[in-house]
């Protein structure tokens, strides 16, 4: 029974991965750096279908350059159909940002340098500009307390978007988040809502460091009366921020550092997509790959090679983290009745352990073999960058699970 | 070609706000970008805040420039504005020699100080201020007597904070938010909320506003413009700067008032909270009831400066300290704060200096950590109720009978509500899951039904009456 945790990639050094199977594949890592980043290309939204099943054996393929299916296979706007607009992730969603704060007067925007400065990955550029210091407006240093004023400023009919410069400094935000954004709402019996979202990029990025490296939606995950939720491409960062500018419960946004320049094609009407629903990225039959946020695109290229070992992985962004979809997430394990979680999280306590232990409690009866969990580890990100890529699940880890748990019977 | 791996975007947050990014002017040697409060309060936009903080302010000026001055200190033109220099070394002592006066109306005795410098109150203003100021005090006694016997499993009385409660809320108008500590229900009962209704919460039954979901004493109530309290210590601080926010936003004729006590100003929200009224110069009225003691720890070990009104102009903001068992000054002190927060759009810093003279809670015995003898002398001959009592009736407003009368109505009015909550149902099983969000999600129904099914499979095991 093989469990895959950490599958550290490079052949050489680390040898001593004490829980390295010796007969797993020894795969060579040596690709350099440029090489891999060269390799991440854009992911186009009218792709191709992917067409025909891929039979067990080992038939050779042709290789299949685009393995993300077509978004006219479920969602409501045919990306196909209409031309639309090409643009980068993080003007997506200032364009949902600012197509909301256009309709609704009370939609503002609170945080540190947001104003003037544009935000600090230029979110909301152009926006105080347009609407004025009130409504995009510029704090000091104390992220505790502009979220309480958020929170404040919400209960009194606003409709506050608090932008934390990085996810990690929202910690100093956690109580206010906890005892006050998922309470006030319950324990005033109803009488005062908190509409606010709390959104800023998270996640391992470039050699930023350990404090500017964190994923918090596992430490969120717990607080009741929030509603979490992460995009992973233009399409669902625009389709998300209006989802939840406009719910009535409070909702944390989490995008990631490095997704912000992804380009996409997006719809030229408007679109608002569920908060509670998964994106399903890539229909097939043999695993069931859950992910989400940049891990996405890992494991659309880990997709790929097994497409071409002959594997038909069907991927899921859940992208509600907080309520699970468990309904696609489901409908997906009854038919292919394996699961391969795939996480930046570290391994404790993370989104991928809650997940684990939700699908084993409802469709235990349903799984072939144990779900298995591919996550960081539990250390605090390092800086060197050869560190820093071991630290985050590779596309190679991602196959070998994946073969690991086919051959499972 | 976006890609996955493109470097993040190189105008990244560390970047110090003062590099220079204009390249407008290369040749002033220094051009930085300094936000000039001059340059904002005297915008005379019908929208404050517009534009006027974008435009560039040049900061630097050449130490030999300045040859205007004759004197030999010298002035230089540092981000935040002008301050001049001086050769002497000196540290700045952390108090001065005498504390910031506090503003008091009425004597020990009940009667006024001077003629004027205080807001003439009418004998209906007064007479209701009194008699919430006995009504409350009638109300801790009994709730927590009823604590004591075990009706209710928590209580907390405002004893010798009646004037700050009743006077703060009389000078204040009805759509003033208010977000309290929890040591204020005068100022709901002063709105309206009835002696029902507070029972109703400290019992947690059907009727309650709260639904049952919180300790007594966490009173709230939209309907009153009263947030609800959270037992969390000075989180409501910021709460009211972002709601003053609001406010500022849609011009109303309103401002946030907020309450926390000596010990809440430790915490860093208290901080902030100042410091962001002041650079949002939002409308707010931050009332300290400094009562001397948090829970065991006197203002001592709380803090070193002045009290808590001498930390406002540290932040910019404009402070006063008020005799908070004076009610009249108490009055006169927020109604001219309101006035001066609303038309000048500025927040405003009131110290109530006063004495916490019950225990910090039901949970609590303050002998056990100050004398008794000093509980007793601030209850009896400091307290606010008795003084305002003189005054009114010196003015032949009130009376022996009067006072009679209404203690005793009040009184069995009490007991009757607490009879009454005490009976009611308590919330059914529904409002547990109900307001955790808008609508339950698909968890909650889970959980829910998993604990109906729960009860009706074990009876035996829950109280014959649970509420279903």
């Amino acid at each position: 029974m093989a469990v895959v945790f950490q599958a550290i990639g490079a052949a050489t050094a680390l040898s001593s991965a004490n829980v390295f199977d010796s007969k797993r594949i020894q795969f060579s890592y040596g690709r350099s750096l440029s090489e891999r980043k060269a390799s991440i290309c854009a992911v186009r939204s009218d792709g191709m279908l992917y067409s025909g099943s891929s039979p067990r054996g080992r038939k050779p393929e042709p290789l299949i350059s685009n393995a993300v299916a077509t978004k006219a296979e479920g969602s409501t706007a045919s990306a196909a159909s209409k031309p639309g607009h090409e643009l980068l992730l993080y003007e997506a969603l200032r364009e949902g940002l600012e197509e909301e704060m256009a309709r609704d007067p009370t939609v503002c925007v609170i945080g540190e340098d947001v104003g003037h400065y544009g935000g600090s990955y230029k979110v909301t550029r152009g926006l105080a500009e347009k609407y004025g210091d009130l409504r995009v407006l510029d704090t000091p240093i104390a992220e505790n307390s502009f979220t309480g004023m958020a929170i404040g400023a919400a209960m009194t009919g606003l409709r506050p978007i608090v932008e934390g410069m990085n996810m990690g400094f929202l910690l100093l935000a956690f109580n206010q988040i906890s005892n006050n954004c998922g309470m006030l709402h319950y324990t005033s019996g109803g009488q005062f809502t908190i509409p606010v979202v709390i959104r800023g990029p998270g996640g391992v990025g470039r050699q930023l460091g350990a404090e500017h490296s964190q994923r918090l939606e596992s430490y969120f995950q717990s607080i009741p009366g929030i509603q979490l939720v992460a995009c992973s491409t233009p399409y669902n960062a625009k389709g998300l921020m209006k989802a939840a500018i406009r719910s009535e419960n409070p909702v944390i946004l989490f995008e990631h550092v490095l997704l912000y320049n992804l380009k996409e094609r997006i719809p030229d009407e408007e679109y608002v997509l569920n908060l509670e629903e998964a994106e399903m990225v890539r229909p097939g039959e043999h695993v069931t790959i859950l992910t989400y946020s940049r891990m996405r695109y890992h494991v659309m290229q880990a997709t790929k090679m097994l497409v071409n070992k002959g594997y038909d992985p069907e991927v899921i962004d859940i992208r509600s983290l907080k309520p699970f979809d468990l309904y696609t997430i489901g409908n997906s394990v009854k038919k292919t009745h394996r699961v391969l979680i795939v996480e930046e999280c570290m391994r404790t306590g993370g989104i991928g352990a809650s997940l684990t232990a939700a699908i084993n409690e409802n469709f235990h009866d349903y799984l072939d073999a144990p779900i298995v969990c591919l996550s960081s580890q539990d250390v605090p990100t390092p800086y060197a960058g050869t560190l820093e890529e071991w630290t985050v699940v590779q596309p190679p880890q991602i196959v070998t699970a994946v073969e690991q748990l086919c051959q499972l019977q | 070609m976006a890609s996955l791996g493109a470097v993040i975007n190189h105008h990244s947050c560390w970047v110090p706000h003062f590099t220079d990014h204009h390249p407008q002017s290369p040749s002033n040697p220094i051009h930085h970008f300094l936000r000039n409060p001059d340059a904002i309060s005297s915008s005379n936009n019908t929208t404050p805040f517009a534009s006027n903080r974008f435009n560039y302010t040049e900061a630097g000026r050449r130490l030999d420039s300045i040859g205007d001055t004759t004197d030999d200190t010298g002035v230089l033109n540092f981000p935040g504005g002008k301050v001049k220099f001086t050769p002497e070394m000196e540290f700045v002592s952390p108090s001065s020699t005498e504390r910031i006066r506090c503003y008091r109306v009425l004597d020990d005795n009940g009667q006024p100080i001077t003629n004027h410098n205080f807001v003439q109150i009418s004998e209906e203003v007064a007479v209701k201020m009194y008699s919430d100021m006995a009504t409350l005090q009638v109300m801790d006694t009994i709730f927590y007597e009823a604590q004591r016997q075990g009706r209710i499993s928590f209580y907390l009385t405002t004893i010798g904070e009646e004037a700050i409660n009743i006077a703060s809320a009389a000078a204040l108008h009805f759509d003033d938010l208010i977000f309290p500590q929890y040591r204020e229900p005068g100022v709901l009962l002063w709105r309206g909320f009835t002696l029902q209704e507070f029972a109703n919460q400290c019992f947690g039954n059907e009727a309650d506003y709260g639904k049952g979901r919180q300790m007594p004493i966490h009173y709230g109530s939209n309907k009153h413009n009263y947030i609800t309290v959270s037992s969390t210590i000075a989180t409501q601080l910021p709460h009211a700067v972002g709601a003053a926010y609001a406010l500022k936003m849609d011009g109303r004729d309103a401002c946030t008032v907020t309450y926390f006590g000596d010990g809440g100003t430790s915490e860093g929200d208290f901080h902030a909270a100042l410091n962001f009224a002041a650079v949002m110069e939002a409308p707010v009225i931050f009332i300290c009831r400094n009562n001397g003691w948090a829970i065991s720890t006197p203002v001592s070990d709380q803090f070193r400066s002045d009290g808590i009104a001498v930390r406002g102009q540290a932040y910019g903001v404009h402070s006063i300290r008020v005799d908070g068992n004076d009610a009249l000054a108490m009055f006169s002190a927020v109604e001219a704060a309101r006035r001066i927060a609303i038309n000048e759009q500025k927040p405003i810093l009131i110290e109530a200096l006063t004495y916490r003279a019950g225990h910090h809670s039901t949970s609590d015995d303050s002998t056990k950590y100050r004398p008794a003898e000093e509980i007793e002398w601030w209850r009896i001959e400091q307290d606010p109720v008795s003084r305002f009592r003189k005054w009114i009736e010196a003015n032949g407003w009130w009376s022996d009978e009067a006072e009679y009368k209404h203690r005793t109505t009040i009184r069995k009015q009490l007991l009757d509500a607490i009879q009454v909550a005490e009976k009611s149902k308590k919330p059914p099983i529904a409002e547990m899951f109900a307001d955790v969000y808008d609508v339950p999600p698909s968890n909650l129904f889970e959980q829910e039904r998993s604990l109906r099914e729960t009860i009706q499979r074990h009876p035996q095991d829950f109280p014959p009456d649970f509420p279903f």
